[in-house]
């Protein structure tokens, strides 16, 4: 196959990508998008084992065995991952493109010549600088992400982790890695290339770590990016359109779900990045120690009031998910729509611990995608609602956030349930959520709290109906 | 001032580099795999020196690309962006063509265990990036099979 044709072919599998994230537009051309970057994959990878043209059944064997062992894992995985577990699933995911990443760099630097970038010792020095950067890139997403797995996966606290001086101990880090990086362009010296990656693997923890559970949504956001341009770094390396294409689309699809998380906080970049905000574990806010009276319901109270509404909000949080609260809701759902109630969901961008978490959780619960609305486009309807069934979820309904100037979460958009008639808490206790603020709404007197697991809260709501 | 006659040997020269550049131009025409060197003698001719880097032409397909990203991905509806991860995920596998050249690199012939060590590291770049092929695909398959529209 001519070098030409070679290069045509990684384009097709490049365009091939970009189909694929174009046909997430909407659901019903999703799943023909998925398919499109299934067939632009395995033109990449039957392009390139013409190019390789192993000459050996021992290199071949090694090529099967390779994608066989990976390919069952992967499948496994695939099918077997309950649909709670996809934050921590796809920080995992971005680990392995990480370290993927490094070592293809590494082996790029041990045989230049397979991948016509040079002899050993005369490598060229731009494609030594695209390696270093690869390769560091990949390294800081293989241990960052590996750090976020463990936090979603509840493996370590995701309270934040500070201590003195971190962000100068990482300045510091960063130049000596960018230090690191031209000395090993100047010398191609291997045991510099092992250097870099190394600091790169440390400060991916340390850049990780100050940032608290449910900034989480920005941070895999953030490690989707970095991923995308570790793989543009190789794409360089190796001069193949398809990596470049890619690795650009994957980097600025991480840039902007970063950028929208951000602004479904109303916090910058920095803010976040820098870390330190909330904790699961945080306290209650200064002043709740004081009793106010609150409005406390059973689940015949609630079955009763929302039978009898002519329409219901229902609003998901990440207490959904932790209680798998999304199939009994779909069973309220049901008969209150077989009573006449008109039920539709709303969710907050930064529901959840990941972009879109609650969407595919109610997805996965057979609710319908067209009774599924974003903030924008639902938040005016709450002044005509009868009932606002709140379950799993308290900052982002926080009142503070428009009418509180002092409140850290001023500014932020909220679902504004508290325009609704009634509101429905689905909670624990009247503990702060995350941003460790107290709920003004739980004291209000059309807020009705119903105290307890929301699975068996919801459960209980269902039976009484 | 510039003096008269240095204008019109400069004005001489640019004809003459204009011809030159025409010339260029035709072999370009004539010839569409001797257009890269007919450009280079064009510029040379015009005071610019020596053909465009390789890693220009990369880095231009780039930058179009994050515009294209930046544009595809702002049309993603929210309820997808969990899927968009996971798809984004799958797809920044194309890494594995970095992974397979490394495998296929021949260690009959050479020096040292340098090969060798490419070998095993393509090796394991090929697992994990199968892995997150066949993970990401499938788990963003099931996932989009799950959106439905109401039935009615």
């Amino acid at each position: 196959m001519s070098a030409n044709i070679v290069a045509l072919l990684y384009l097709v599998a490049g365009i091939l990508f970009i189909l694929a994230l174009r046909g997430l537009s909407h659901p019903e051309t999703s799943r023909r998008g998925n398919q499109y970057g299934m067939l632009g994959m395995a033109i990449a990878v039957v392009t390139t084992l013409f190019v390789a043209r192993p000459d050996d059944a021992w290199t071949w064997a090694l090529i099967v065995v390779g994608i066989a062992i990976g390919g069952v894992i992967g499948a496994v995985i695939a099918r077997r991952i309950p649909m709670t577990a996809m934050p921590q699933l796809v920080a995992g995911f971005h680990s392995l493109v990480g370290l993927a990443a490094v070592l293809v760099a590494a082996a790029a630097l041990y045989a230049p010549g397979a991948f016509g970038i040079g002899e050993p010792g005369r490598i060229h020095v731009a494609s030594l600088i695209e390696m270093s950067l690869g390769a560091a890139i990949g390294a800081v997403t293989f241990t960052g992400s590996i750090v976020a797995f463990t936090k979603l996966q509840g493996l370590v606290s995701g309270a934040p982790v500070v201590f003195a001086g971190q962000h100068k101990l990482n300045l510091a880090l960063g130049i000596a890695i960018v230090a690191i990086g031209a000395w090993f362009a100047a010398t191609e010296s291997h045991s510099l290339f092992w250097l870099l990656t190394l600091l790169a693997l440390v400060i991916g923890v340390l850049i990780i770590i100050p940032i608290g559970g449910a900034d989480m949504p920005v941070v895999i956001s953030m490690l989707n990016s970095y991923s995308g341009w570790a793989a543009a770094g190789i794409g360089f390396t190796l001069g193949n359109t398809a990596l470049i294409i890619t690795g650009a689309l994957v980097g600025s699809s991480g840039a902007i779900l970063s950028y929208i998380m951000c602004r479904g906080m109303n916090r910058s970049f920095f803010n976040v990045i820098l870390g330190g905000f909330g904790g699961e574990t945080a306290g209650p806010a200064a002043g709740a120690g004081e009793e106010r009276p609150v409005k406390q319901g059973s689940a015949e109270d609630a079955a009763f009031l929302l039978r009898n509404a002519g329409s219901v909000i229902i609003v998901p949080g990440y207490g959904m998910a932790v209680a798998q609260a999304q199939h009994a809701l779909k069973e309220m759902a049901d008969l209150l729509k077989k009573e006449g109630v008109k039920v539709s969901y709303a969710i907050h961008p930064v529901a959840g611990r990941m972009p879109g978490h609650m969407n595919v959780l109610l997805a996965e619960a057979q609710v319908p995608y067209d009774e599924v609305f974003e903030l924008d486009d639902i938040n005016s309807e709450f002044a005509n609602t009868d009932v606002a069934f709140v379950i799993g979820a308290n900052d982002v309904t926080n009142p503070a956030a428009k009418e509180d100037p002092q409140s850290p979460i001023y500014g932020m958009p909220v679902l504004e349930v508290w325009k609704a008639d009634t509101v429905m808490f689905v909670k624990r206790s009247l503990s702060s959520g995350y941003a460790g603020i107290d709920n003004t709404l739980f004291y209000r007197d059309n807020t009705m709290m119903l105290f307890g697991d929301a699975k068996k809260m919801v459960e209980e709501i269902v039976k009484a109906m | 001032m510039s003096d008269p006659i240095t204008v019109h040997e400069a004005a001489e020269q640019a004809r003459a580099a204009a011809e030159r550049a025409l010339d260029a131009a035709e072999q370009a025409q004539a010839f569409a795999d001797a257009a890269a060197l007919a450009a280079e003698t064009g510029a040379a001719a015009i005071g610019l020196s020596g053909a465009v880097d390789p890693f220009v032409y990369r880095f231009s397909i780039f930058v179009l690309a994050i515009f294209v990203g930046y544009y595809v991905v702002w049309n993603v509806t929210p309820a997808l962006h969990t899927p968009l991860m996971s798809v984004t995920n799958a797809i920044s596998s194309v890494i594995v063509v970095g992974a397979l050249l490394a495998v296929g690199v021949s260690t009959g012939a050479a020096l040292d265990g340098a090969a060798t060590w490419a070998k095993a590291l393509g090796f394991a770049a090929l697992v994990l990036a199968s892995i997150n092929i066949f993970g990401g695909f499938l788990v963003t398959q099931r996932m989009l099979g799950m959106y439905r529209r109401k039935d009615r």
